[in-house]
């Protein structure tokens, strides 16, 4: 006798792809604007970036509902911090706090796919990776959701980075600039949505540099 | 179901304001569990959602001047290779190390509270932990979360009062005293090569080599390792990183292509039509 199961899922996937890039002095991060659930699109604006902190944004995909949760958590974390030290969190700091916000979830986790990108102390492009529980690592790029495994390969080969882990060690930013980087998630995009269903729309692209962060759209296409 | 959360326990737990929607945000850490009548069930779904990374070789030894820990550096999602470069070596302090192998944030997590451990206990007793107390430490915690999904298979490595001591501690609670492991899907490949190879009288080059050509062979015959070789030595001054060698460089570095070897069949530019 087979045991009964549970019919009913505490998850859905809304699908949508996010990339982040680091650069020398800049860091881009993009995500889609579309949200589906299984071959519905609920809606085709809605953001899946959220700006944690002066210099720090994330981009999730996955389970949305549990993404806004999680961005709510850290927004009220990143308050008290800025109460109790004056100041606002690094992003080396948000992110040792994400990683420690999904494990604590680690037994009915988030799903949630994270890319954090921001500018570290000393001015220079920073982008940490995420599972959804919270392994992570600082990376020059990266990509998470469903057109991942389609764009990681493409951005393997324009921007492999020499890994953080050799001996001498050597930097892990690309050396594109700001405007290439942008170009870049622009054409990644456009791939992505060709191959990947749930990826299209439109693309938000967030970039932070020295002069502040700035923000802008690119039409993908809709089918 | 009341779980053992001590492990999380490292916050004093003088809480400096009273006002409660601070105090909730920052209250010591529980687990959130859902309310779901198969606790089994539904875990057994949520890994196969998180599908931590499994595939990965690590291996560390003792020997005349110490301890020798060596580690690849790919994370596999499935068939999906999710990173070449991640650091399976982590500092627990500086005259300690650990290894990861099994579910990539449980290692990173408790590696890194096992760290805040033993830094409460330097601060505590004036003195620094020993590698047996920190391995302890470690398999006491993962035993209380035996059963619950938890994938660690971890070594300690470090050098105290008493010398070079080395432990290995995973998730099902096990923990050994030993002077030679290796731990993950290569560790067959990893072995033949450091069990052939091994001696206690050796430099510190020639364990370090003898490491590194390990973890490349692991990474030469199993799908599921592969990136950066990284190899540390844990002396009596504290561990140092010695080197960190892509494993495609590698392979042309222990088998180089000489012009003299003959080939099957050269190519020949066509002639022009």
């Amino acid at each position: 006798m087979t045991k009964q199961h549970a019919n009913w899922s505490p998850y859905d996937n809304n699908g949508g792809s996010c990339v982040a890039i680091a650069g020398s002095d800049y860091c881009v991060i993009a995500a889609d604007t579309r949200m589906s659930t299984g071959y519905n699109i609920l809606t085709r604006d809605y953001s899946k970036i959220s700006h944690l902190a002066e210099k720090c944004v994330m981009a999730s995909s996955g389970f949305q509902a549990d993404v806004k949760a999680l961005q709510k958590v850290l927004s009220a974390r990143h308050l008290t911090y800025q109460h109790q030290h004056n100041k606002q969190m690094s992003c080396p700091a948000m992110a040792q706090l994400l990683s420690n916000t999904l494990y604590y979830k680690r037994f009915f986790p988030y799903y949630s796919f994270n890319v954090l990108g921001g500018l570290d102390s000393e001015g220079k492009g920073c982008v940490f990776t995420y599972d959804a529980v919270g392994s992570y690592e600082r990376v020059g790029y990266s990509s998470q959701g469903s057109g991942s495994t389609l764009i990681m390969p493409f951005l393997d080969n324009q921007l492999k980075s020499p890994s953080p882990l050799l001996l001498p060690a050597q930097d892990a930013v690309t050396p594109l600039s700001e405007a290439e980087a942008v170009d870049l998630v622009k054409t990644v995009f456009a791939s992505a949505t060709e191959r990947d269903i749930y990826t299209g729309d439109k693309v938000e692209i967030v970039i932070l540099n020295s002069t502040g962060i700035h923000r802008e759209f690119m039409e993908l296409r809709k089918d | 179901m009341k779980l053992d959360t001590s492990g999380l326990e490292s916050f004093p737990s003088l809480i400096l304001h009273g006002n409660d929607v601070a105090g909730e945000i920052s209250a010591p850490p529980s687990f959130d569990l859902p309310n779901s009548n198969d606790f089994d069930g539904f875990l057994k779904e949520a890994i196969q959602m998180v599908k931590p990374a499994k595939g990965t070789t690590t291996l560390a030894f003792i020997f005349k001047e110490g301890v020798m820990v060596a580690a690849d550096s790919r994370a596999s999602m499935g068939g999906y290779i999710s990173s070449q470069s991640v650091k399976k070596i982590i500092e627990i302090n500086p005259y300690m190390l650990g290894t990861m192998a099994g579910g990539a944030a449980d290692c990173q997590f408790w590696h890194r509270n096992l760290g805040i451990k033993c830094r409460l206990h330097e601060l505590a007793n004036k003195r620094r932990i020993s590698v047996t107390g920190a391995s302890k430490l470690l398999a006491n915690i993962l035993y209380s979360y035996r059963g619950m999904g938890l994938s660690v298979g971890t070594m300690i490595a470090g050098w105290d009062e008493t010398g070079p001591g080395l432990y290995y501690v995973d998730s099902e609670g096990g923990r050994l005293k030993g002077t030679r492991f290796s731990v993950g899907s290569g560790s067959p490949y990893a072995y033949g090569v450091l069990d052939s190879g091994y001696k206690y009288d050796m430099s510190i080059e020639e364990a370090s080599e003898l490491a590194r050509r390990a973890i490349y062979h692991a990474t030469f015959r199993d799908g599921a390792s592969g990136g950066v070789a990284s190899v540390y030595y844990v002396g009596p001054t504290g561990w140092k990183k010695l080197s960190g060698d892509d494993v495609g460089e590698l392979h042309y570095h222990y088998n180089p292509v000489t012009p003299s070897t003959t080939v099957e069949q050269e190519m020949v530019d066509a002639a022009a039509a």
